[in-house]
């Protein structure tokens, strides 16, 4: 990839364009000028055109554009005085996630951050963002701390999902997943999740209950990567982009179905095109969420909480299924 | 999640003395031909070589209630949809074939009974039924049995099977594991006793959440247990996975599950431990 994605080759061409003419333009001259502000025109409509349209599929390939800003940029764009914590006390420190205490603005607080890392040196460190079980208990016990001392707790989302090693399964990553879903649902300090670009399944949820959740515009959020879902429903990974559409993974989708409390937006094109407007817009949501659930006594903020969680799925009640011939036993194997 | 492709076709549909007796079979893992009704008198569990072939809800029902106490509940609650999802078939109509094929409405069965006299809320998945995927219905089933347990001041008794969570309702899917476990930590606090059985396979999103949270968990002999598919990983480390990977022994060796017990011992274990979690006759804190 050459910094930018296939469908936006005619901006990035446009764009080129424009900074050619530039480039040529020694001293004033009005047509010059006049014929780059006509250009500059066609680039905003064209921009308009292609993003205001994104596929899933599109905005999944924006979630993981690789100049798109990572939680360490929010940590460093958000936060003052910021001590890194290290390790679970059990097995070893996880770089795929990074906790730590700072204040935000007035506020202080814990962040649990999901790192992926920018240059390949950095993505190794941090393994890509995919937690091992010692990350989920790294976290598990950080934001047990931030509990004891009242702070409350921001967690920022970004990983492929939780690692798939033998490694992972030997030092138990279902349990160490699963302990957190419940130990979070508890914890009784306020936590804001920011999905900031992807979401894979367990391996984000281990990290992600809280009582405002909210999510960047392009990020996704799914029971599983598009790519696995085509391999396993459609027998084949390059189905992506159908899995995408029918996963229903993309920021409104949740927002439709109530799994998310509010979109963030992003700059037009994306995060990276503009970071530190992305930043500003993320940060003033994210205290007004704390500020929110401030007010609330932590008891009815808990039980809130609960609700939420408890609230979620879709099912039907159909009274003809009591008439349904009730099963009966046998093997399945013998059959 | 990937269990779903072994999801067998055309299982156990008819009445239990419609299977035909008086024919041999061979066992899955050791080859050994054995007698159908020799096989079925033990508990389905080849005398060769122990493997537990996977058997149905109602089985384990068999199994580990005391008789005429079992109540089922909920078996009214069907799933709706949400994405209108399709793949190579609707998903509606991959539920309408599941029922047809099953006769259940859903990947689990919940309920209440009796072991050893003691009341106690119980929840059975059933592999046969897409693969025991977890999307709406199972997590609000369990989530409703969880629940029973609590408002009864019962245990809980979850007997899991399942590739994981159903990916024809997405993010829904996953929202249940959270769900599950939010409600497991009201139980937790009113210090009721879970027990949560681990079966043939137990993985991904079902072992990543309720399956992995009893006080005691308990797995059958030779299951297949974990987070991630063997293939991915697998694939991850670009070498083939070591034997016995991802199995009860290993969970059992690495202290992931309290013991491994033999499907003709299992009734007799939960009734002990249910004993034992009754406390010595003090008020409980
Ligand atoms: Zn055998």
């Amino acid at each position: 990839m050459n910094g930018y994605l296939d469908f936006e080759k005619p901006i990035v061409e446009l764009e080129k364009k424009i900074a050619d003419i530039r480039d040529f333009a020694t001293g004033e001259s009005v047509e010059l000028s006049r014929e780059i502000a006509a250009l500059e025109k066609k680039l905003e409509r064209l921009q308009k055109e292609i993003y205001s349209k994104l596929t899933r599929w599109q905005r999944v390939q924006l979630a993981r554009h690789p100049k798109r800003p990572t939680a360490s940029d929010y940590i460093k764009a958000w936060m003052t005085d910021f001590v890194e914590l290290h390790g679970d006390r059990g097995f070893a420190d996880d770089h795929a996630v990074i906790t730590g205490l700072g204040k935000l603005d007035n506020l202080k607080l814990l962040v649990v951050a999901q790192e992926k890392g920018k240059d390949t040196k950095e993505k190794l460190h941090h393994n890509f963002g995919m937690m091992h079980p010692e990350g989920y208990r790294k976290a598990l016990r950080t934001m047990q701390l931030a509990a004891r001392f009242g702070l409350p707790i921001l967690v920022l989302i970004d990983t492929p999902g939780a690692f798939p090693g033998v490694g992972a399964e030997e030092r138990g990553q279902a349990e160490a997943i699963a302990r957190n879903l419940r130990e979070m649902a508890v914890l009784p300090v306020p936590i804001v999740v920011v999905i900031l670009g992807e979401g894979a399944s367990g391996g984000a949820l281990g990290v992600g209950i809280g009582d405002r959740i909210l999510m960047l515009e392009n990020a996704w959020y799914s029971v599983i990567s598009p790519e696995g879902c085509a391999a396993i429903l459609w027998r084949d990974s390059e189905k992506k982009e159908e899995a995408a559409e029918a996963l229903k993974l993309a920021s409104f989708d949740l927002l439709e179905m109530g799994i998310i409390d509010k979109i963030l937006p992003e700059p037009l094109g994306g995060a990276h095109r503009d970071p530190k407007k992305t930043f500003e817009t993320a940060k003033t949501e994210v205290l007004a969420a704390f500020g929110e659930l401030s007010v609330l006594p932590p008891e009815e903020r808990l039980l809130h909480r609960i609700e939420k969680y408890r609230s979620m799925g879709r099912y039907t009640v159909d009274p003809e299924l009591e008439e349904l011939p009730s099963p009966v036993a046998g093997p399945e194997a013998n059959q | 999640m990937e269990w779903f492709k072994k999801n067998r076709e055309g299982v156990a549909g008819g009445e239990k003395k419609e299977i035909p007796k008086g024919l041999w079979t061979k066992c899955e893992s050791c080859g050994e031909i054995i007698f159908v009704r020799e096989l079925e008198k033990n508990r389905w569990v080849c005398p060769k070589c122990n493997y537990h072939f996977r058997i149905r809800f109602s089985d384990y029902l068999e199994l580990l209630t005391d008789p005429d106490t079992w109540k089922e509940y909920d078996r009214n609650i069907t799933s709706a949809d949400p994405l209108r999802f399709k793949d190579s078939k609707r998903y509606p109509d991959r539920i309408r074939e599941a029922r047809k094929k099953t006769s259940l409405t859903d990947a689990v069965v919940c309920g209440t009974g009796k072991i050893g006299g003691r009341a106690v809320s119980v929840a059975v998945m059933d592999f046969s039924f897409i693969g025991g995927s977890m999307g709406s219905v199972v997590g609000e089933k369990i989530a409703r049995a969880i629940e029973r347990a609590l408002e009864r001041k019962i245990p809980l008794i979850i007997v899991s099977c399942s590739g994981g969570a159903r990916m024809q309702e997405g993010i829904l899917s996953l929202m249940q594991m959270a769900k599950t476990s939010a409600l497991l930590a009201q139980l937790q606090k009113k210090n009721l006793p879970f027990i949560s059985v681990l079966t043939n396979p137990t993985t991904a999103g079902v072992m990543a959440s309720y399956a992995s949270l009893g006080d005691v968990i308990i797995a059958e002999p030779k299951a297949l247990l974990g987070f991630a598919g063997p293939r991915v990983i697998a694939q991850t480390i670009g070498q083939e996975l070591p034997p016995g990977f991802q199995s009860s022994e290993f969970f059992l060796e690495h202290g992931f599950v309290d013991m491994i017990c033999e499907r003709k011992e299992l009734r007799r274990t939960i009734n002990l431990l249910l004993e034992y979690f009754s406390g010595n006759g003090s008020p409980r804190a």
